[in-house]
């Protein structure tokens, strides 16, 4: 092996040791344990084959739990990715109070979900909730935002977008700062519209940071379940059931550690095929400089 | 040095006789805390005082609600540590014993004395202790549901404060009664929101003492799920949907609603901060008042060596002992757990001066045990489901409960045959 190669690996080895210990290694682990049932009372486990997944197949609550996630994520995304461009092309130009607009769109991110969720938890609060009082003033009547099946998904959505704008609009907002001037200069001596110029210039320019965001957006879809477990506990009657929360649930409140294991496969498996479609497929159209 | 050793033995000499007869000197004990108030600063107290007394350092840490508590003392104990004893709900004891991690009193070793303390508490309390024909649990932060009612709201909707509805018809005419609505028809203040299962109150037991089968679709309990929906639907007296237990508290103490059903650990709190007269009063039945006892017992753990079970049982007997007992209620507004401690002079003073702490102690001779099966969580969890599913008028309260009975016996079924 030549003295290079030698070296390049022995620097990426505390990373390569890092990740094997705390990242792969469990995953296989996983993997290998979805393939046994939940040990009972201090015997072994036993072999079960492919048996929990097909078990998964017949859990209601399993298939609740992956539309909710994918209704969840199609939402969120698209919506805080959009809200994020928003903000950052607002609080770009040179306008009058642009710190503290800008300080006030990142607000949201600072906090710790647990304190996010607690304040909404007042805002959705039936009757008295600020925003059944501000319907109020408007007629409206009484809102069980997070005691009703089709209203409590909404209102988790709701949160996390609030939550996850501010943080990607600061990826925006560096993307902007960086961009050439002469580059308007140019379009303007064109006689391009500003239209044109953002969705011909702007748009494409921002693609890099608009993977990075995505890539981060999909993964807090899937991550983010603090507000679940303060706001609902995955109710009522599983409408705000996420995949993550389910797993929590069969593995550490039900002790089903097979089931919990099969879960997390799945999951894996969902990751790393969003994780293949962005930068196999969607990655090779982005333009870097 | 000498000096030192010297002054070792002295106080060795001094410690009580319990100190110097036990050798475990260090024991570990997860709690909960379920409403709030400085439950934390009252427990480390109570360790401190029982080190004075017997030498043996008991540390209590704080783990969090029941369930967090539950979850923190499985994960440590499966992880090689944990705790030595643990307070986790009462209900838990079946799904407990699924884990393998519980050793019982009769194990630890009673003697005709320990026998004698252990017949001194309510018997309510102990239904949910018994499984194998021994005991797993010592009784310790008891609570029980009952009403709390906002006497003004009582006086201007024309209705007695002093007289509280004991059977389900009447809390509903009085619940309808109670609400209040402004001149666009708006609801200011609801009459009642209810929290838990009213099976028992129609004198239907929901499992049987093995804890492997549940009676959900049993026509008692499809009429008290039909009963909790017609506060919304029949008697529009409460909001449709599910309301949040966290929020009934604040929605009692700020108007919103003239009576909530809470636990009584929760009278302290509503002592504090009710601008209004409240009352207090025990859950109504069907037909008469019946009440269920939830809160935390003292469980003691198989991994523990001979002499630190013996250890934990010995501070458990300390701390149920009737004075500990009675002060424990006083500062918290749990229920004592024995008939002893109601008898003690600090105990009968403060009935005297707050009379609404009484209230819960004359239900006990009907109250029965919590809901508690092998795989406890799981079960909680489908009954859950379909109550919240009835109440958002997804399913008929038959369906759900037909529906939470066939899938708590598919959970069930392996326990059937063991």
């Amino acid at each position: 092996m030549r003295r290079e190669t030698i070296h390049a690996y022995l620097l990426l080895l505390p990373a390569v040791i890092l990740l094997v210990a705390f990242t792969h290694w469990p995953a296989i682990e996983t993997l290998i344990d979805s393939f046994y049932a939940t040990p009972h009372g201090g015997k072994p486990a036993p072999f079960v084959g492919i048996d929990n997944y097909t078990d998964l197949l017949d859990d209601t609550v399993f298939w609740q739990a992956l539309h909710n996630n994918a209704v969840y994520a199609a939402a969120t995304i698209p919506a805080s990715i959009v809200l994020a461009l928003l903000m950052a092309l607002a609080v770009n130009g040179a306008l009058p109070g642009r710190t503290f607009l800008r300080l006030a769109y990142f607000l949201p991110t600072m906090l710790p979900m647990i304190a996010v969720a607690n304040i909404w938890m007042f805002f959705y609060t039936p009757d008295y909730g600020l925003f059944d009082r501000v319907l109020g003033w408007f007629g409206g009547g009484r809102h069980n935002w997070l005691g009703d099946s089709s209203t409590a998904l909404p209102a988790m959505i709701a949160v996390a977008v609030w939550k996850e704008a501010g943080f990607f609009m600061i990826f925006y907002l560096a993307a902007l700062q960086t961009m050439p001037t002469d580059l308007r200069e140019a379009a303007a001596l064109e006689g391009s519209s500003r239209w044109n110029y953002f969705w011909r210039v702007t748009i494409p320019l921002l693609m890099p940071t608009t993977l990075f965001v995505l890539v981060n957006a999909v993964i807090n879809a899937f991550r983010v379940i603090d507000h679940i477990v303060v706001m609902t506990r995955g109710g009522p009657d599983n409408a705000t059931t996420l995949l993550l929360y389910y797993i929590y649930e069969t593995g550490f409140r039900f002790w089903d550690t097979g089931t919990a294991a099969t879960l997390t496969v799945v999951l894996l498996a969902i990751l790393g095929l969003t994780a293949w479609l962005q930068f196999g497929v969607l990655g090779r159209r982005v333009h870097y400089r | 040095m000498i000096r030192r050793r010297h002054l070792l033995a002295t106080a060795a000499i001094a410690a009580p006789f319990v100190a110097r007869a036990q050798s475990a000197r260090k024991l570990t004990f997860y709690f909960p805390v379920a409403v709030g108030g400085p439950l934390t600063t009252i427990v480390d107290s109570l360790c401190a005082a029982y080190q004075k007394e017997s030498g043996v350092e008991v540390e209590a840490v704080y783990a969090g609600d029941y369930s967090q508590t539950l979850i923190k003392t499985i994960t440590a104990i499966k992880g090689g540590g944990g705790p030595h004893f643990a307070v986790l709900l009462a209900a838990e004891m079946h799904s407990l014993q699924d884990q393998d991690i519980l050793v019982s009193l009769d194990e630890i070793g009673l003697d005709a004395d320990a026998k004698k303390w252990l017949s001194g508490f309510y018997p309510a309390f102990l239904a949910n202790s018994h499984a194998d024909g021994k005991t797993w649990s010592v009784p310790f932060q008891r609570s029980t549901a009952i009403f709390y009612y906002n006497k003004a709201a009582f006086k201007d909707a024309g209705l007695d404060p002093d007289k509280f509805p004991t059977t389900w018809s009447a809390l509903g005419e009085t619940a309808a009664k109670l609400v209040q609505k402004d001149s666009s028809g708006k609801v200011t203040r609801w009459g009642i929101k209810m929290a838990s299962d009213l099976a028992n109150q129609a004198e239907q037991k929901l499992m049987n003492e093995a804890g492997t089968e549940v009676y959900f679709n049993q026509p008692k309990t499809i009429e008290a799920m039909t009963f909790w929906r017609s506060l919304a639907d029949k008697y529009h007296a409460a909001p449709d949907g599910v309301s949040s237990w966290p929020q009934l508290s604040p929605d009692f103490l700020s108007g919103n609603t003239a009576i909530i059903q809470h636990t009584t650990g929760n009278l302290a709190n509503v002592r504090d901060k009710a601008p209004f007269p409240f009352g207090v009063a025990g859950l109504a039945g069907k037909n008469s008042p019946h009440t269920v006892v939830g809160g935390g017992n003292l469980y003691f753990f198989k991994h523990a060596t001979p002499d630190e079970r013996q250890a934990a049982l010995r501070f458990a007997r300390w701390v149920s002992a009737p004075e500990r007992a009675a002060e424990w209620s006083i500062k918290t507004g749990y229920i004592a757990t024995s008939p002893a401690a109601y008898d003690t002079p600090a105990l009968k003073e403060f009935i005297a001066k707050v009379p609404e702490a009484n209230v819960a102690r004359t239900f006990l001779p009907v109250a029965t045990g919590e809901l508690s099966v092998h795989e406890n969580q799981r079960v909680y969890k489908v009954l859950t489901d379909n109550i919240q599913a009835c109440l958002n008028n997804t399913k008929m309260p038959d369906q759900a409960m037909a529906d939470a009975e066939t899938e708590a016996s598919r959970v069930l079924k392996p326990f059937k045959h063991a």
